[in-house]
């Protein structure tokens, strides 16, 4: 007697081999179907907007004409953003992660903080401007400044910076640290002569993708109540201002057909500093990738 | 003459204030770390009381059981949520509709089948897609997507409920790809090679072994998309309308939760009012209804995760 019926096998194996290949294909072409959407998305913008990119671009202000209007006022106010959300979270963030890494004991109050900082992360953007709105511009009277967006986009972008650090002060080897006691050295001066510098290409990394994310976010901004036409330059933290993202959004939304140009045009320029922004993090992780 | 260790020593024991950095600086790294947890109790308080104030104006039942949303009514306003639940919905559907078969084909493309080299190719590429501010992908629906669905299907309008829907899908496609495939990579080499030594095709090990094995962190991947699909703010602003509906239509003008909130602050409803506080009992819904999600993913992945 035969265990294996011969036939039956060759018959359900041709089969088997064409689904298999089949279902090969189907799974790439999910993979790139993905891929498409991303060029399609960039070639669009690219075309429609390169046209009115130019040096007036960057150095108008916004405008009613479309062919005059200009970018100046957003994309000041956005690096101006950024110098109150980038020392705020970092220092937040970096903190919040030697905390919890290096000082933290395993209690029940140390879980609650890292349950939380995860829940933390799945709270729409949306509702991290109510919070702004109360918090920041209402109760603490800072109005539509700068400094109200700033710390509102800040506490948006802690967790992503607490988990990139919390990452990078993990893999420092035990060996540093022990060599660091060793020598005499105390906590607080091996967690900062030792631990930080061996972790900071991995701070770095995590903390511009984050701000990244803060210089395209929008909804907040909007919360908050970030006017759009603006016709001067902000002069300190206090003043309102206008960002990229809210500047693109009002162009997306008008009516007429030639602010989509001009709102492409907003896209690239955003879409450049992301691009940008994102190579410095790229080389700071490649340049001193495995070092240990 | 340099000083001798043992004099530095000495020196260095002497310094007071090297003891009281020791034991100030933990409560100071504490008071940082407490900040996240702040920000978690800022967010729940000014919802609830924001909210209290919303329900002293408006029933608590008229709000979650009313099937009309007519907040700007000169004459009588109506504050009924379920018609910007269900346009959140229509929109998270759709969603999930494009986001789940091509995110999981791709992550079973990216575990199972693509070499090392197309994987360290395709990977940050998927990335790319996932930093892509979403300001980006509203103008990409509303530009690109709602004028050829419009040429494809002429009944469907300008504002519509499909082609966000859609652009919400490409957007949490690199979450669920990403996601499953680390769940699918942590399924361990030697199950598949177990199969594939029976004789299985490449197809049936990852369709019969590797998903059903790294299942509860697919389900929990999706869970979250979707969690972030609800949450979305401008794609849906921009090209899903302002029109709150009861309905099953998805190919007029829609308002979502987060739109009704984007809608509302980008005019002046004065600071007191009963719209103003709305847009926190609005908030509130969104805010239970992705920490539902949240919590729904963890407890999916702890509970139903296979060990191995």
């Amino acid at each position: 007697m035969r265990y294996i019926e011969q036939q039956t096998v060759v018959k359900r194996m041709n089969g088997r081999l064409i689904a298999n290949s089949i279902f090969k294909y189907i799974f790439l072409a999910a993979t790139l179907l993905a891929l498409l959407a991303l060029v399609i998305l960039l070639y669009r913008i690219v075309t429609q907007g390169a046209g009115h990119l130019s040096i007036d671009f960057l150095t108008n202000f916004a405008s009613r004409f479309p062919e005059q209007a200009g970018i100046k006022a957003a994309l000041i106010g956005s690096l101006w953003l950024m110098i109150v959300v980038a020392p705020t979270s970092i220092i937040l963030g970096v903190g919040s992660a030697i905390y919890l890494e290096e000082y933290a004991k395993q209690n029940r109050i140390t879980n609650f903080i890292r349950m939380n900082i995860s829940n933390l992360a799945g709270v729409p953007s949306v509702v991290f401007g109510l919070l702004g709105l109360t918090i920041f511009v209402r109760a603490m009277a800072l109005g539509n400044s700068i400094l109200a967006a700033g710390f509102t986009m800040s506490l948006l972008i802690l967790p992503v910076i607490v988990v990139a650090s919390q990452e990078a002060i993990r893999s420092v080897p035990g060996e540093l640290r022990d060599a660091s006691y060793g020598m005499g050295a105390t906590k607080w001066q091996t967690i900062v002569k030792i631990i930080l510098p061996a972790a900071i290409p991995g701070i770095l990394t995590g903390s511009i993708l984050a701000l990244s994310r803060a210089i395209g976010e929008t909804a907040p901004l909007i919360v908050i109540g970030v006017p759009v036409i603006i016709q001067f330059l902000p002069a300190g933290v206090m003043d309102t201002f206008t960002a990229l993202p809210m500047q693109i959004y009002d162009w997306s939304s008008r009516p007429q057909q030639e602010f989509q140009t001009v709102a492409a045009a907003g896209i690239i320029v955003l879409m450049a500093v992301l691009l940008f922004m994102n190579s410095i993090a790229v080389i700071i992780r490649n340049k001193f990738d495995k070092r240990y | 003459m340099r000083p001798s260790v043992q004099e530095m020593i000495a020196q260095s024991n002497g310094k007071k204030n090297k003891k009281i950095i020791e034991k100030v600086i933990p409560i100071i790294l504490f008071l940082i770390a407490s900040v996240s947890v702040l920000t978690s109790i800022g967010i729940v308080l000014t919802l609830i009381v924001e909210t209290i104030t919303f329900f002293r104006r408006v029933p608590f039942f008229d709000f979650i059981f009313g099937t009309t949303w007519l907040p700007f009514s000169n004459k009588e306003a109506q504050f009924g949520i379920l018609p910007l639940i269900v346009g959140t919905l229509k929109v998270t559907l759709i969603a999930v509709i494009v986001a789940v078969p091509i995110g999981i084909s791709a992550a079973i493309y990216l575990s199972e089948y693509a070499s090392e080299n197309v994987r360290r190719v395709l990977k940050p590429v998927l990335e790319v897609l996932a930093g892509v501010p979403t300001i980006v992908y509203g103008f990409f629906a509303l530009t690109f997507v709602t004028p050829v669905l419009q040429a494809v299907f002429p009944e469907i309008k300008i504002f519509n409920a499909i082609s966000p829907g859609i652009v919400v899908g490409i957007m949490i496609i690199p979450m669920i790809a990403s996601l499953s495939e680390d769940a699918m990579s942590s399924v361990p080499k030697s199950i598949r090679e177990g199969a594939l030594a029976m004789g299985s095709t490449k197809f049936e090990v990852a369709w019969k072994i590797t998903v059903p094995a790294a299942l509860s962190g697919i389900i929990a991947s999706v869970v979250l998309a979707v969690s972030r699909a609800i949450g979305e703010t401008m794609i849906v602003s921009l090209a899903a309308g302002s029109t709150p509906r009861f309905d099953g239509d998805f190919t007029g003008s829609i308002q979502t939760m987060t739109a009704y909130i984007v809608q509302v602050s980008k005019g002046d409803a004065g600071y007191g009012t009963t719209i103003y506080y709305s847009i926190y009992a609005v908030g509130f819904t969104l805010f239970v209804f992705t920490m539902v999600m949240n919590i729904l993913a963890g407890y999916v992945s702890k509970r139903f995760r296979e060990e191995y």
